[in-house]
Parts: C-alpha cells; sequence; structure tokens
C-alpha cells in the first residue's frame, strides 16, 4: 500500500518524497486521512473549502490535545482514563475562578490543578504499584464528582468574555486553539523523540525491566508523563471553555475513550515502547474529517458513531494484519 | 483433541518408526537455523538430541510440535505425512513439547491441568468434578505419579508441576514427548524422579524426545542420541555403542582444548569484596573477592542461587545482612543506580527480558545506560549517540543492517553483543556476565569469549556466570563451585577438572534418598 504511494509520487523530488514516503511508512494512519479526505472531496461539494478545513482542525482539537498528553503515557505502557473528567473539571473551574482570581490567574490555577491530578495518578500507579487502567478509572468517577460538586447540575457562563474572543480569534482558516493544538503536537513530538525524558519513556514501554537494570529512573518518568497528560486535559477544558464562553461538568464525557482509539489508531502500541505525535495527529485529523464529512454528506447523526466503530475495526484490523505479517519472523 | 481415555491404547509395537522428519530446514534473518535436518523415532526408545547451544535443538523442536513451520522439508507421523500448523494440531495427532518452562495454569488443579481443553461436562457446562477426579487418579495411578490431583499447581514444586506435563501425556495417548532440558532447574533428586519418569513413559510405548546438555543423563536415559551441530544433522548414534568423547567432537567439532581463552594477564588489587552476605532464600552467607583484571567463574546449576547473587551486587535485590567492600571501602549497593556509580555493569541471564527493548533500535538499546551523560541539560545529541554505536558496532563486529533495525529482529549472537555494549560503554570495572552465550551460535559465541578475555587482559574485571562447563573452564582464571546456598569449592582454572566441577555442584547437605524420602513425604 505504501509502496504504491511512493511509485506514483517519486521524480517529483527526490529528497522530499523519501521523508513523505517514510513518514507514510511510519504512520499508514495519513494514508487513511488523505483516503477519507479525498472521497470526502467529491462526495460533498462543502467539503473541500479553507472553512471547512479549518473547522475541521477545531474540531479535531478537543479530543487532540488529550491524546497529545495520553501519547506518552501509552508508549510507557500505561493508560490515563480520567483525562475526560479532568477537562470537564478545568472547564468550569476556569469560567468559575475567572470573576474571582482575574484571567491569567485563572488559567495558572487550572493548568495547575489539571497537573496536579495527573501527579496524584502518577503517584499512587507509581508508589503505591496499583495498575493505571484500575487508578484512572477511579480517577474518572472521581474527579467527575468534583466537577459537579464544584458547578452543581447547571451551567457556568462567565460575564467577562475575554477568554471567549482569545478562543474566537483565528489566523487564516485556524483558530487560535487549533494553532494550539498544532503546536502541542510539535513539542510533545519534539520532547518525546529529542530529549533524555523522552527517550527513556520509549524504553520503560519498550522493556520496563531492562530500563530499570540500565538505571534509567523509570518511576520518576512515568510520573512526570502523568502530570504532562494531566496539563494537556486541563488545556483542554480551558480550550472548550473559551471556545464555547461557558461550562458545564459534564464536559468530556467519553472523550478519553476517543482520545484512547486516536492515539491507538494513530499507531501507538497499547503494550508500550512504540508510537509517536505524527501517528497520533493523523488518527485525530482522519477522525475528525470522517466524523465531519459523514455530516456533510447528510448520513444521519444516529448513523455516524455507528459507521466510525465499524471503520475503526476495520483501520484496526489491518493494521493488525499488517503487523502480524512484518513480525513472523521474530 | 484426542478424547482421554482411562486405559493406555497401543497404537505402535516397541520398535516400530511413529515419526519421522526429512530435510527440515528454517531461516530466521541472519542465521539459517535449520539446514536439512533428518531425525527418526521409534517407538518406546528415548532419543536424545544434542548440540551446543545454537545448534538448533530449540527450533527442531518448536518445528515437531507445531510451534514453528519449516521452510523446507517433510513430516511423516504414523505412516502419514503431517503438516503442523499449530501446537493444538501437534497435540491433537499425539506429538506433546513438554517445555523448559513449565506451561501449565498455576490457579487450577492438577487434574484440571491435566485435562485442560477437555474437562468432562454436565448439563448446561458444568465441569462434571467427581468424574474429571476418577479420570485423573485412574492416569496418576497408572504412571504411578506421586501426585494429588486435588493439588493446586501453582504451590507445587516445579519437580511436581513436570508430573503433572507427564501426567498430561499419558493421558492423551501421545505417541511423540519431547522434553526440552527438564532438568535444567531441578535438584538433583528431583531429577532423578524425572528420570523414572521418563524411562515409564518409552516403556508405555511412547517415543521420547530427550534434549539435554548434561552427557550423564543423556548416556544414562537415551537409546539413541542425534547431534546437531550449526543447524546440520552430524548423525544419529546408539548410545551402547558410543562414548562421550565421540559425542563431544561431532557436536563441537573439535576437541575441548579450542575452548581456552583464558587471558594470562595476572590479576591485581581485591576490587570487590564481599563478606558475610545473605541472599533470602538462597544463601545465608557467602565470602567472594574479585580481583581486578580478573575472570572469576561462578559454577553452579540453574536454581543455585547465581542469577540472584548477581542481582543483590548489582542492586536489584535485597540482601540480608554481609558487608560489601569496592576497593577496600564499604559501600551500600541498593539500585542498579548506585551499582553503575562505583562501576558495576551486569549483563542479564535472559537479554529478552531484563536486557533488550526488542522493539527499538541497536542504537537505542546500546546508549540506555549512558544516555543521561550524553545528553546535556536532558536534550538528546544524535550524533554523540551515533559514534556510540558506531564505536561498538566496529569493536564488537555486531551485524545490523542499520542503527534503528529493532533488536527483535537481530540473531542471539548480535543481540547478546548490543546488551554487552550497553555495559562496555558505562565504562564499569567489574562487569557482570551471567550466561552470557546462552542461544547463541558457536561462532559467535567464540568471539564473545575472546572479547571477554580481552576485557579482563585491559583491566577489567570479570564475574562470570554459566552452567556451561567449557567456558567456565575456558576463560576463568578462578572458578568457585556452589550448591544449595553455599560455595563448595574453589579452584584455580588452569588445572580444574570437570569431574572437580560436577562434585562440586553437586554437594548437597542432604543424601539423594533423603530428599527423595521428603519428597514422598510432601504428598
Amino acid at each position: 500500500m505504501t509502496g504504491r504511494a511512493q511509485s506514483t509520487t517519486s521524480g517529483v523530488s527526490g529528497v522530499s518524497t523519501r521523508k513523505v514516503f517514510s513518514v507514510l511508512r511510519g504512520n499508514p494512519t495519513w494514508l487513511l486521512a488523505l483516503l477519507l479526505f479525498v472521497v470526502f472531496s467529491f462526495a460533498s461539494p462543502h467539503f473541500l473549502t479553507a472553512y471547512n478545513l479549518g473547522n475541521i482542525v477545531a474540531q479535531s482539537a478537543l479530543i487532540g490535545f488529550l491524546a497529545v498528553g495520553l501519547t506518552p503515557i501509552l508508549v510507557s505502557g500505561n493508560i490515563d482514563l480520567s483525562v475526560g473528567s479532568v477537562l470537564g473539571l478545568t472547564a468550569c473551574l476556569v469560567i468559575g475562578l475567572q470573576g474571582q482570581l482575574g484571567l491569567p490567574i485563572a488559567i495558572l490555577v487550572v493548568l495547575g490543578a489539571g497537573a496536579g491530578l495527573g501527579l496524584v495518578n502518577g503517584l499512587i500507579v507509581e508508589k503505591i504499584g496499583i495498575n493505571s487502567f484500575i487508578v484512572t478509572l477511579a480517577g474518572m468517577i472521581g474527579v467527575r464528582g468534583l466537577a459537579f460538586l464544584y458547578a452543581g447540575d447547571t451551567s457556568l457562563a462567565s460575564p467577562d468574555f475575554t477568554l471567549h474572543d482569545i478562543g474566537a480569534y483565528s489566523v487564516g482558516p485556524f483558530s487560535v486553539i487549533s494553532l494550539f493544538f498544532l503546536g502541542s503536537v510539535a513539542v510533545f513530538q519534539w520532547v518525546m523523540k529529542r530529549t533524555l525524558h523522552g527517550r527513556n519513556t520509549y524504553a520503560i514501554g519498550g522493556n520496563r525491566t531492562a530500563a530499570v537494570d540500565a538505571g534509567v529512573p523509570v518511576q520518576r518518568h512515568v510520573i512526570i508523563n502523568f502530570i504532562l497528560c494531566g496539563l494537556m486535559a486541563a488545556v483542554a477544558g480551558i480550550a472548550i471553555a473559551s471556545d464555547l464562553g461557558a461550562a458545564t461538568p459534564s464536559y468530556g464525557k467519553d472523550y478519553e475513550l476517543w482520545a484512547v482509539i486516536a492515539v491507538v489508531l494513530g499507531g501507538t502500541s497499547l503494550r508500550g515502547g512504540k508510537g509517536d505525535l505524527l501517528g497520533t495527529l493523523a488518527a485525530v485529523i482522519a477522525l475528525s474529517i470522517l466524523r465531519n464529512g459523514l455530516n456533510l454528506v447528510g448520513v444521519s447523526p444516529f448513523f455516524v458513531p455507528v459507521i466510525m466503530g465499524s471503520a475503526l475495526i476495520l483501520v484496526l484490523l489491518f493494521d493488525r494484519l499488517s503487523s502480524n505479517r512484518s513480525h513472523t519472523a521474530e | 483433541m484426542t478424547e482421554p481415555s482411562a486405559k493406555p491404547v497401543p497404537t505402535s509395537k516397541r520398535g516400530d518408526v511413529v515419526f519421522e522428519a526429512k530435510g527440515l530446514s528454517k531461516i530466521f534473518p541472519g542465521v539459517q537455523a535449520l539446514d536439512g535436518v533428518d531425525i527418526e523415532l521409534r517407538a518406546g526408545e528415548v532419543h536424545a538430541v544434542v548440540g551446543e547451544n545454537g545448534a538448533g535443538k530449540s527450533t527442531l523442536m518448536k518445528i515437531l510440535a507445531g510451534n514453528q513451520a519449516a521452510d523446507a522439508g517433510t513430516m511423516i507421523h504414523m505412516g502419514e505425512e503431517v503438516r503442523l500448523a499449530s501446537p493444538l494440531d501437534a497435540r491433537r495427532r499425539g506429538i506433546l513439547l513438554i517445555h523448559q518452562e513449565i506451561s501449565l495454569v498455576p490457579e487450577l488443579t492438577v487434574a484440571e491441568n491435566i485435562f485442560l481443553g477437555s474437562l468432562p461436562v454436565k448439563s448446561f457446562g458444568r465441569v462434571d468434578k467427581k468424574k474429571l477426579r476418577e479420570m485423573a487418579e485412574s492416569v496418576i495411578e497408572r504412571g504411578g505419579y506421586a501426585i494429588d490431583p486435588n493439588d493446586i499447581v501453582g504451590e507445587l514444586s516445579i519437580a511436581k508441576q513436570q508430573l503433572v506435563e507427564i501426567a498430561r501425556a499419558s493421558a492423551f495417548n501421545c505417541s511423540v514427548v519431547i522434553f526440552d532440558e527438564p532438568t535444567a532447574s531441578l535438584s538433583g533428586a528431583e531429577a532423578e524422579i524425572l528420570y523414572g519418569n521418563v524411562e515409564r513413559l518409552a516403556e508405555q510405548g511412547v517415543a521420547v524426545v530427550y534434549i539435554s546438555h548434561r552427557m550423564s543423563e543423556v548416556f544414562r536415559l537415551s537409546h539413541r542420541i542425534s547431534v546437531l551441530r550449526d543447524g546440520k544433522s552430524q548423525g544419529t548414534l546408539e548410545s551402547q555403542r558410543t562414548d562421550l568423547d565421540e559425542v563431544t567432537r561431532l557436536m563441537i567439532g573439535r576437541t575441548l582444548e579450542g575452548y581456552v581463552h583464558r587471558p594470562d594477564s595476572e590479576p591485581g588489587a581485591p576490587l570487590l569484596e564481599v563478606t558475610g552476605l545473605g541472599v533470602p532464600g538462597y544463601f545465608d552467607t557467602i565470602d567472594l573477592t574479585v580481583r581486578s583484571g580478573e575472570i572469576l567463574g561462578l559454577y553452579g546449576l540453574v536454581g543455585a542461587g547465581r542469577s540472584e547473587l548477581a542481582e543483590v551486587l548489582f542492586g536489584l535485590r535485597e540482601s540480608s545482612g554481609g558487608k560489601i567492600l569496592w576497593q577496600g571501602e564499604p559501600v551500600s549497593i541498593n539500585s542498579p543506580r548506585d551499582a553503575m556509580k562505583i562501576g558495576i555493569g551486569f549483563v542479564p541471564e535472559d537479554r529478552k527480558v531484563q536486557g533488550l527493548m526488542l522493539g527499538l533500535g541497536g542504537q537505542d538499546n546500546m546508549v540506555l545506560s549512558i544516555l543521561g551523560q550524553l545528553s546535556p541539560l536532558g536534550f538528546t545529541r544524535p550524533r554523540g549517540e551515533r559514534a556510540v554505536y558506531d564505536r561498538y558496532r566496529q569493536a564488537l563486529d555486531i551485524k545490523s543492517p542499520t542503527a534503528g533495525t529493532h533488536v527483535g529482529k537481530l540473531s542471539g549472537g548480535n543481540q547478546q553483543k548490543i546488551v554487552l555494549s550497553k555495559w562496555l560503554a558505562s565504562e564499569p570495572k567489574l562487569l557482570i556476565l551471567d550466561e552470557p552465550t546462552r542461544g547463541i551460535d558457536v561462532g559467535a559465541k567464540s568471539e564473545l569469549h575472546n572479547l571477554i578475555a580481552r576485557l579482563a587482559s585491559e583491566g577489567m574485571s570479570i564475574l562470570l556466570i554459566s552452567s556451561e562447563m567449557p567456558e567456565i573452564m575456558g576463560l576463568s582464571q578462578r572458578i568457585l563451585t556452589i550448591s544449595q546456598g553455599r560455595i563448595t569449592g574453589e579452584f584455580d582454572g588452569k588445572t580444574v577438572t570437570e569431574d572437580q566441577l560436577v562434585t562440586g555442584v553437586m554437594q548437597t547437605g542432604t543424601t539423594t534418598a533423603d530428599a527423595l524420602e521428603s519428597e514422598s513425604a510432601n504428598v
């Protein structure tokens, strides 16, 4: 599949083609995004417009922030299911605290809250040694409860529209939130590939025992990843509050599942040791194109989740088959 | 799956050929594991398969048991050409591999494990416990196995777990049962029990394939011996009409003298002095000294606590008391980082489990232990890492297509060289090597031996743990034998004999008869 893609583009420009090819080889999810893009471009006249393309990125940003934070967690062989709830809590907090503390302080406090919740997850996982699935499943329920305790069963709105105005600002077709998302992808990709922390994260996911034996401070790295993940969940919370200018404690329900799906679809192994942010970006975009395109061609909203679920299974099945083939030698 | 039945069904007469493989070949990336291997198995015989590590024994067994498919060759079972698609397929035909690592469900009872996959059921899919128990009792009684069908398997000793596997083989009327190094983790007394059961299995008309490194048990048990070297058949010998010399010659293609790599240099001052160190569950108290530039061999059977001692010295396991002096200064080693800081490196026994990230490239694996030093302020420098990789790739002659090729795709020898490079890169003063050449082909093994000797002559101290006698005798300047939590002997590497080492590791606090008695008292 990737081989054919190369032969049609080869000869245009040697170096860049090879680079594109190597990205495609590493992340076949880009091909999925491309395929969906082409299909919907033909299927709907409204799809291929600057406005809609900007829209796709904007729609992918919220799940995207969570997926960016989750990628290192999954690479290290853990999972964080609490991110959707953290998003809900932090969205309420930023709207609620904005009036009392002013926007800049409120944002700092909320980022701190996200990071703090991540720290708690990380400490419980590493210092007590409970499986991260269980810890963060409990976190998902507990933090959602905190959001309802804070906000009650109502929607919070702020008389101050600064946050909303910032969110409405855009550069060309891209909203500020979209740009923050793309920026976070770049930063996390760099952290994972070019820093000691990122490289050790791969090592921990690849073989934790060997990492311990090699003197890698495994617990520290895992805890840092949980903190970063909580931080990104808070960023997502601020983004959704900014986008909508309001918050309710139920924001972000099921988002953790979509984020995990995106990360896995992007080629990060649930067993750890493998994956990167470019793959996650591709998957987030592909999912967003699919959702957007299905809406544009007028598929019933009740069918959209069914189609998306089926498409996911197909893609992962395909991935499984192709990776099986390359691993038979081992 | 074969229906388990209460009575043994004689399927073939003693001496009939039940299984025949011709021209089996298997290629892995970078290594031809098997090259046209033939083997013929007869009912009622114990057929030993011997060869050095990496000779292809394990690959052959995996093909016979359906775990892997051969690239070429044919297999004939009971006169019928077969293709074994999976272990289940092989088992259905009556071919069972008893792994080195026990493959039982530890939470279930002995009876449930024996009949796993075909438990007797009553209405609504409920397990018929009464019938299961009767079936298990009949199998156990018939074989005379000293196990209780109601025991939980996870609570049994390894030896008894093997009995469960053997009982399973007889319950399913297997025609071919393959043992892969069954005594590797057994004590002497437990091994005796196993021998009896292997013989009984053969008397029942089963063709038993017995893989072992231990020549004494091979000659004691087997009727015929097939020798493999570098993936090729070296012939099948009648055990009665051959001797150790002939088998060894076929196995290694030369005499033992070719094995000596021992450095000539004189060891210097004591580097590591351990006094009264306790390793919970293994040693009450152990004393040993490693001098600088010395290769100290530690010889003992698997399970004697060798690896555990290494783990204590590397800070992976807690000790119970005792003192460690490093260059004359007392030190405490509580984590691998502590050990690395004072200059200890550790190449663990199982490189795939403990040593390597199989899904990462050689370069990433190699720089792991020194990545912090290579990354000022936590930012990595690919060029510096590449330089380290290139240096050790050349020095150790590592064959890998690129620096990023996943190490899972490399041969065992190259994998081990990468683990070794990882520790050499941290420039330790003492390198602990636990079974450094396990599962590596003969050529690469010899290279590694030369390398180890060179490191020692350049001043590095080596603590060499090995259960391969030629390796320990050929490399060590001094050898300690350990058995049952004690150091039982200290020998000069130049003058030591195989008999001395065997005596050293067989010395036990209790006699075999005592141990057998306590074994049956447990039942």
